[in-house]
């Protein structure tokens, strides 16, 4: 039985523990790469993560990438979209086909 | 032209045969294997985006609804009114097999039989604002965990498209052609032994049989 994580700044994360999701509030980057490995060795399946924060921890990211548990998966903060989802998608695309076809032109 | 040094024997020529028709089957079938899951990639990368699409907006006005839900009431009265909440979600992970790379597959479930029992507070001192804006955060849940099965299939497809065209290019390009660079330079050279060993052959033939009847001799004679 897995549970479902949420990671970033506590301001944006807050809502989701209304709904039965853990939060894990995140402030200083160290801090969120500890926090991040424990989770994702942890019984968490899916872990929604902030752009804001995901762009400090791509290193980390990067290593789960290949696995089929967990899914990282990008979210949008408070502060606003950074677009750093639409691009993972993006980058998918590009690397199974060899350049952006689908959605190079938005 | 053989980059690597092949001996030039029969042996040699019936295992680089053997390769070449196995490469040439693997090619063929890791082809396919190419085709299809692109064709696969592409109808679920189309699907990833538009959730996507879906989901950022969802939560960037669920995240509207939560700043104007806190602009309402004390900071105090927010954090204990999302301190304990009501409503767990549980996930039961399931593996699909699709052209042997496995996807998750993600099926939830809500600790209480009422998924829309989410409100963990009393509603007498939070401002209505707040259940807005964790019933909009509520709605857009069960596409997240969509967005998750989706974006984490397209990763794990394009990882394997990627590897699946490389083995692809390396048969193409090099082992086939390298094989059948072999095949051609040990046909071609044992041909040539076999018609050194001809030439050789007549040679002594003519060599023995002048030694026996010695025509030259005669042939001076005559004339």
């Amino acid at each position: 039985m897995y549970k479902i994580a949420v990671m970033g700044a506590y301001d944006s994360i807050y809502g989701f523990a209304a709904l039965g999701l853990d939060t894990f509030p995140v402030s200083d980057i160290q801090e969120g790469e500890k926090l991040l490995r424990r989770i994702a060795e942890g019984d968490y399946a899916v872990i929604y993560i902030t752009e804001a924060l995901a762009a400090d921890l791509k290193h980390e990211i990067s290593r789960y990438q290949e696995q089929v548990v967990p899914a990282i998966i990008q979210i949008p903060g408070v502060s606003g979209n950074t677009g750093a989802g639409i691009t993972g998608v993006k980058k998918s695309v590009e690397q199974a086909v060899g350049s952006d076809i689908l959605f190079g032109d938005n | 032209m053989a980059a690597t040094q092949v001996n030039p024997t029969r042996m040699e020529l019936t295992r680089q045969k053997k390769k070449l028709a196995t490469a040439r089957k693997g090619h063929k079938l890791l082809k396919d294997k190419r085709d299809e899951l692109m064709r696969q990639f592409l109808d679920l990368v189309r699907e990833n985006m538009a959730l996507r699409q879906k989901v950022e907006a969802g939560i960037q006005a669920a995240n509207k609804n939560f700043v104007v839900a806190k602009a309402g009431m004390s900071e105090e009265t927010l954090h204990t009114a999302l301190m304990a909440p009501k409503q767990e979600v549980y996930l039961e992970t399931d593996k699909k097999n699709v052209m042997s790379v496995d996807i998750p597959v993600f099926e939830y479930k809500t600790r209480t039989a009422d998924e829309n029992d989410i409100y963990s507070y009393g509603f007498a001192f939070t401002s209505s604002d707040l259940d807005d804006a964790v019933k909009s955060l509520a709605d857009i849940l069960p596409e997240m965990l969509r967005l998750a099965e989706a974006e984490k299939a397209c990763q794990l497809m394009a990882a394997e498209i990627e590897k699946t065209r490389r083995r692809v290019n390396a048969l193409e390009h090099v082992i086939i052609p390298q094989a059948q660079a072999n095949i051609k330079y040990i046909t071609m050279k044992l041909d040539e032994n076999e018609r050194s060993t001809q030439i050789r052959l007549m040679k002594v033939k003519d060599m023995m049989l002048e030694e026996a009847h010695h025509y030259k001799e005669k042939q001076a004679a005559k004339a």
